[in-house]
């Protein structure tokens, strides 16, 4: 018994670590992404709230923990107090298995890589159950929006995935890593990486293809019922699930904990670092996107993502495999 | 090992509890809650026995994209009016004898599968799957491109089929629907857009298109 509790200690010890940082880092990266968007457009941004405003978004957390909870009448009570809860900790349970280094990972399993696109496709069912609950029609249109708009960019990151598996040979993170030593995957795959990304912006309904919250057609899409602390665990949801899919674009392409160059001085910093600075330059590039790109018409969005990406994808693992297979370079189990 | 049971036991429990609420509830919008539960917890039980990769594929076609677009179907029927239609008043609702019929059927190809399976284990021809210790990923990538490879497409092709079925069954060309082409709209000219015209006084220009 007292090993039971031992390992359960140890356990939600090695969790707090992962956990904490990344709830940090995701206020820390709210800040980021609006100091970005008003460099854009030159304006000031949060620079008020502590050093360079660098505590505005630890302002705002405060701010939704004392407003009222309001649960409107008619909704699904239910459904609507669990959309939120399952956002964030959908967001935050795929945090286990990104490798930090060679041994820094919470849980080094065989199919890393499909745990993490199944967690990541389930996203939807917290702005699907969030739209439906509010029995409203603005949060319904951007419920029904953001179901099929994820679901169709689901499937060409799926395909996007099996290209880089095609080189690997093996699901589990840290040999996807270990695959890109030689060579990041960002090279020789470089059409997929530009199609991961723009993908990327869809699954988590990052502008340009924020149609599910579109404040110019739905007030706030899924969001329009919601305040107080259940508007800030979707907040913090939605921002958990870009840097997840930051981290995961610079686990597949970016190499993940590897350094640029295998030399002295580089070698030195640890692999966490590394890759953090990748999620980083990753997430600066959403944010840009954000400021510059204006927002997609919804039919143009379907027609991306099923008419051009996936044929795209499929087209490339076929010439992938090709190669491979030509040049006897497949991967030997 | 008492841990792995406790959590193999809550899993099934919490799956045939869900299965069965799938049924019971009312709204139709519960019940596809209640079956992504289920798929979840059966998702849960094939990663307890060791099979990872079939958790999570089944995770990710089931609950990721099939329980989404039940989920977008059932939320766009008017269920109100549906219950009306389905439990006015007498109980002679036609599609419980069909229902029985189905679930029978689907009870004993599950009792000829696993009867099979339990009496006879050499009944599907599986020699060249090598025991060793590579991951039950690899290992079904092995055997489905080479042993199976017949029955893998043949079922590939019937899905194939099913799915342009359903596209030619549902296709119906509307007419007046104007079409907003991409590449004509973007490939406009100033000189096919604009057109520079003297106006006269007192007589006003005619535009003809």
């Amino acid at each position: 018994m007292i090993n039971y509790i031992n390992i359960i200690i140890s356990e939600v010890y090695k969790i707090l670590y992962v956990l904490v940082p990344v709830l940090v880092s995701v206020a820390m990266v709210v800040w980021l992404d609006r100091r970005i968007w008003a460099f854009v457009q030159k304006r000031q941004g949060p620079n008020v709230v502590g050093p360079f405003g660098l505590l505005q978004s630890l302002a705002d957390a405060l701010k939704y923990v004392f407003k009222e909870v309001i649960v409107p009448s008619s909704a699904n009570k239910a459904i609507f107090i669990l959309a939120p809860i399952i956002t964030m900790t959908l967001a935050l349970i795929s945090w286990a298995v990104i490798p930090f280094s060679a041994t820094q990972v919470l849980a080094d399993i065989n199919v890393g890589i499909l745990y993490l696109f199944a967690v990541s496709s389930l996203g939807v069912y917290g702005i699907i159950m969030g739209g439906w609950a509010s029995n409203s029609k603005y949060p319904f249109l951007g419920a029904i929006r953001s179901a099929a708009q994820m679901v169709s960019y689901e499937v060409s990151i799926g395909v996007i995935i099996i290209n880089v598996l095609l080189c690997v040979g093996s699901l589990n993170l840290n040999e996807i890593v270990m695959a890109q030593k030689n060579i990041w995957f960002v090279i020789p795959l470089f059409p997929m990486f530009v199609i991961f990304f723009i993908s990327a912006l869809a699954e988590t309904n990052r502008p340009p293809f924020d149609l599910p919250e579109a404040e110019a057609e739905l007030v706030a899409g899924y969001q329009t019922e919601y305040s107080g602390m259940m508007y800030a665990m979707f907040w913090l949801g939605e921002y958990a699930n870009i840097l997840l899919m930051c981290a995961m674009g610079s686990v597949l392409f970016l190499g993940g904990w590897l350094s640029p160059i295998e030399i002295y001085p580089l070698n030195l910093i640890p692999g966490a670092i590394w890759l953090i600075l990748k999620i980083l330059f990753l997430f600066i590039l959403f944010a840009l996107v954000k400021a510059i790109v204006p927002r997609y018409r919804y039919d143009q969005l379907m027609r991306l993502g099923w008419k051009v990406f996936l044929p795209l994808s499929l087209l490339w693992v076929v010439l992938t495999a090709s190669y491979l297979f030509y040049f006897d370079l497949l991967p030997t189990v | 090992m008492l841990a792995h049971s406790i959590f193999f036991f809550s899993f099934s429990l919490i799956a045939i509890i869900s299965a069965i609420m799938v049924t019971v509830s009312k709204n139709t919008v519960h019940s596809v809650f209640f079956l992504i539960l289920d798929f979840i917890s059966i998702s849960c039980l094939f990663i307890m026995i060791g099979a990872e990769f079939l958790g999570m594929i089944m995770l990710i076609v089931y609950v990721g994209a099939v329980a989404v677009l039940f989920l977008f179907v059932v939320m766009m029927l008017n269920v109100a009016q549906q219950k009306n239609q389905w439990f006015s008043g007498e109980f002679t609702s036609k599609h419980i004898p069909i229902g029985i019929i189905i679930s029978s059927l689907i009870f004993f190809e599950l009792l000829v599968v696993i009867g099979g399976w339990k009496f006879k284990p050499d009944l599907v021809n599986s020699m060249s799957l090598p025991i060793n210790n590579i991951s039950n990923t690899h290992s079904i990538g092995y055997v489905l491109y080479t042993d199976y490879i017949h029955v893998f497409q043949l079922s590939g092709m019937i899905l194939l089929v099913a799915m342009i079925g359903a596209i030619v069954l549902t296709f119906r060309k509307r007419t007046g629907v104007k079409k907003q082409g991409y590449f004509r709209q973007i490939s406009r000219e100033r000189e096919e857009g604009v057109e520079v015209v003297n106006v006269q006084t007192n007589k006003g220009v005619k535009i003809d298109d």
